[in-house]
């Protein structure tokens, strides 16, 4: 585990070596080798562009959307200053109503929990419900070591799992793949399938429905995330579009819900606020299909054995940062990603994390510990159109600013940028010693011979800057040698 | 210390010892619609056929015909009674003759029926949401899930403008399932399609 003290109380991150939080390299490195991908560009660029076109038009509708989203800030802020006590009421309700609540430290906890719920049934495969939180702690790949079968049955995930692949988006894991790839990756892994298949996703849904229905039928174990649990009465919430979340939710004998423990809320009231934000942001609808609200075990409808994980895992760590706390606000509705320039370019990949885009450059390095996803904090363009569209109204630039900020403050050793930076302060406190920078500045026009910017080789270590920007020609005078001239000094 | 104190006891760490007041939470969001019923109603069939469910309106006294109306728009022509299944406080009016109705059998066993037929709890005008609550009229979770056709009966009465009102009419422990249309994904490239692993076809009986 990790700790950085930064004068804050140190409380452990996500464990290392277990689960999908970190990527493999860094953020500029993976990036670059997503935007060679022509078809992933093309992909991403269709489907956010369809995606923010829908939600625009049903936010607008909502004459008191900005009144919510207040609302839904407010909520949360009042659910992280005493999240001790509503956990401990969430837990009183749910055990109250016939569930049984657990609580992990860690994803090597959970996914040890899930592990020996699944192996006291006696079964070797599970039906999922779409979940982040088992994603975050590879849940599926513990329960695998296990001898235990764990089936994706949401569509996208199911593609992403049937094609050997990583989820690349928070609500559309598939975003990545355009019709054509998914044709492909279904007649190649579903024995089953007709060869006649076409890559009509009417077609190719029916193909998902086809397969997993005598799955769904036979399932006795089903493991699930929360998009929300109601403090007051121990109601635990998921919304979905396809079914399958209801037929997990409602078919098989056991269902074991993982979900973060800053996912509640404390009263039944708040739900109207959410479920107002939530699908509008998400997917653009109104409301979603299905939303199924359960509160414990319910005789003879549904599930007879009941147990809710309440997942830690980096999150009191999170919390503990008053500034960064507030991504742990998130709704998970993936709206940020949509608008993301960056994200549009590279991808949910290239993050490294279940958790991309950026909520996910906020999030991943504070479950982490920020040395662990360094680069993420920087994976921003910091245009704040993130924050605009945020439901719950996260401040996620100035979030990134602020991890920014730790990252420096956490090196050993001076990067090269702090050395410039401290050598321009000295500089730029002396007119004198600014006016011959700013002569000596002017030679690079030698450089430019003529051009409106510098040329993209210059030695290193200004070549770190001019790879992938562009360094404008200085002009031929300076602003105040312009006013002296024009004005007389 | 067990997984359960040290994580409590880790939130007391990160939140200190001399907390923040817990914020105000302001609800000045609409909470109620004072719109005419009539209006609302035609809002909420306006939401539901954006999603593609089909809706039949009647007056109380023509409800028996119009669920067997419904069941012909839902099911090919030539069904069977007996392939359908209703929820047991269905009242008998709205039952066609020789329909099953859910006895408790073991739930994947509806899964043989072609259509449903249910009543609601409470229907959201505004976002075209249908709730069912799992009581006798609802049914269990499984009836509306399993036959690939479902027909809800909403009465004019059950009909509120928004999000907030219904939520405030529910009965909060029991199951409960909102639904809006038929089911749907939007998983390939974004663009949403009808019909996946709930009732592919959505018809909607609206009394009033």
């Amino acid at each position: 585990m990790t700790v950085v003290d930064l004068g804050m109380p140190t409380l452990p991150h996500a464990p290392r070596g277990v689960g999908h939080l970190r990527g493999n390299r860094p953020f500029p490195d993976a990036a670059r080798d997503a935007l060679r991908d022509g078809q992933l560009r093309a992909n991403l660029g269709h489907a956010t562009s369809t995606i923010r076109a829908k939600r625009a038009a049903v936010v607008a509708e909502v004459p008191d959307w900005e009144q919510l989203r207040a609302a839904g800030k407010a909520i949360k802020a009042a659910t992280m200053a005493r999240l001790d006590a509503h956990l401990e009421e969430l837990e009183r309700q749910v055990t109250a109503r016939g569930g049984t609540v657990h609580w992990a430290r860690d994803a090597i906890e959970a996914n040890a929990i899930v592990t020996e719920l699944v192996r006291a049934t006696g079964v070797h495969e599970v039906v999922k419900v779409k979940s982040m939180a088992t994603q975050e702690i590879g849940l599926n790949e513990a329960l695998e070591a296990a001898g235990i079968t764990a089936h994706e049955t949401d569509l996208a995930e199911l593609i992403v799992q049937l094609g050997h692949d990583q989820p690349s988006h928070i609500l559309v894991p598939a975003i990545h793949k355009n019709r054509a790839e998914i044709r492909e990756i279904f007649l190649r892994t579903m024995p089953e399938v007709d060869p006649g298949l076409s890559d009509d996703p009417r077609e190719l849904a029916m193909a998902a429905r086809a397969h997993l229905r005598e799955r769904f039928l036979r399932a006795e174990v089903a493991i699930s995330g929360a998009n929300f649990a109601v403090a007051e009465t121990g109601t635990l919430a998921v919304v979905e579009s396809e079914g399958n979340g209801r037929m997990c939710l409602t078919l098989p004998r056991t269902l074991i819900t993982v979900m973060g423990i800053e996912k509640l809320v404390p009263s039944w009231r708040d739900l109207e606020v959410f479920l107002q934000l939530l699908p509008r942001s998400s997917t653009g609808e109104r409301m979603n299909p299905y939303t199924s609200l359960w509160t414990g075990v319910t005789p003879g409808d549904g599930p007879q054995d009941f147990h809710l994980v309440l997942l830690d895992n980096g999150r009191t760590a999170t919390l503990a940062d008053e500034v960064g706390r507030e991504a742990l606000h998130c709704i998970r509705c993936s709206a940020c990603l949509n608008v993301c320039p960056v994200y549009e370019r590279t991808g949910g990949h290239a993050y490294g994390s279940v958790y991309p885009g950026p909520i996910g450059a906020v999030l991943s390095p504070q479950l982490t510990g920020v040395e662990d996803n360094a680069s993420l904090p920087y994976a921003s363009s910091l245009c704040g159109a993130c924050y605009d569209v945020c439901p719950v109204a996260i401040d996620i630039p100035s979030i990134l600013v602020h991890l920014r900020a730790e990252h420096v403050e956490a090196q050993k050793h001076a990067t090269p940028e702090a050395v410039a930076f401290r050598v321009l302060a000295k500089v730029m406190s002396h007119p004198r010693r600014w006016r011959m920078a700013q002569k000596a500045a002017g030679l690079g026009r030698l450089l430019a011979r003529g051009r409106p910017t510098m040329p993209a080789a210059l030695p290193p270590p200004a070549s770190r800057w001019t790879q992938s920007r562009d360094l404008p020609t200085p002009p031929k005078e300076t602003f105040t040698q312009a006013w002296a001239r024009e004005h007389g000094s | 210390m067990s997984s359960r104190n040290e994580v409590l006891a880790r939130i007391r760490t990160a939140l200190g010892t001399e907390r923040a007041p817990v914020p105000e939470i302001v609800r000045d969001y609409r909470t109620t619609d004072e719109r005419p019923a009539e209006e609302l109603l035609d809002v909420l069939v306006d939401r539901l056929e954006d999603y593609k469910a089909t809706v039949l309106r009647c007056t109380p006294g023509e409800i028996p015909a119009t669920v067997v109306a419904a069941l012909d728009t839902g099911l090919p022509a030539g069904w069977a009674p007996a392939d359908v299944v209703v929820a047991p406080g269905v009242p008998d009016p709205w039952r066609p003759a020789g329909t099953a109705e859910d006895d408790g059998r073991p739930a994947v066993e509806l899964a043989d029926f072609s259509a449903t037929v249910v009543g609601v709890a409470v229907a959201i005008a505004e976002t075209g949401t249908l709730v069912l609550d799992g009581s006798p009229l609802s049914g269990r979770r499984a009836l509306s899930l399993l036959p690939d056709c479902l027909v809800c009966v909403v009465i004019a009465d059950q009909v509120v403008g928004g999000v907030p009102e219904g939520l405030a009419r529910l009965e909060r422990s029991a199951p409960l399932t909102m639904i809006s249309g038929p089911s749907a994904t939007s998983d390939i490239e974004l663009s949403r399609v009808e019909g996946v692993h709930g009732p592919r076809t959505l018809v909607v009986v609206l009394v009033g």
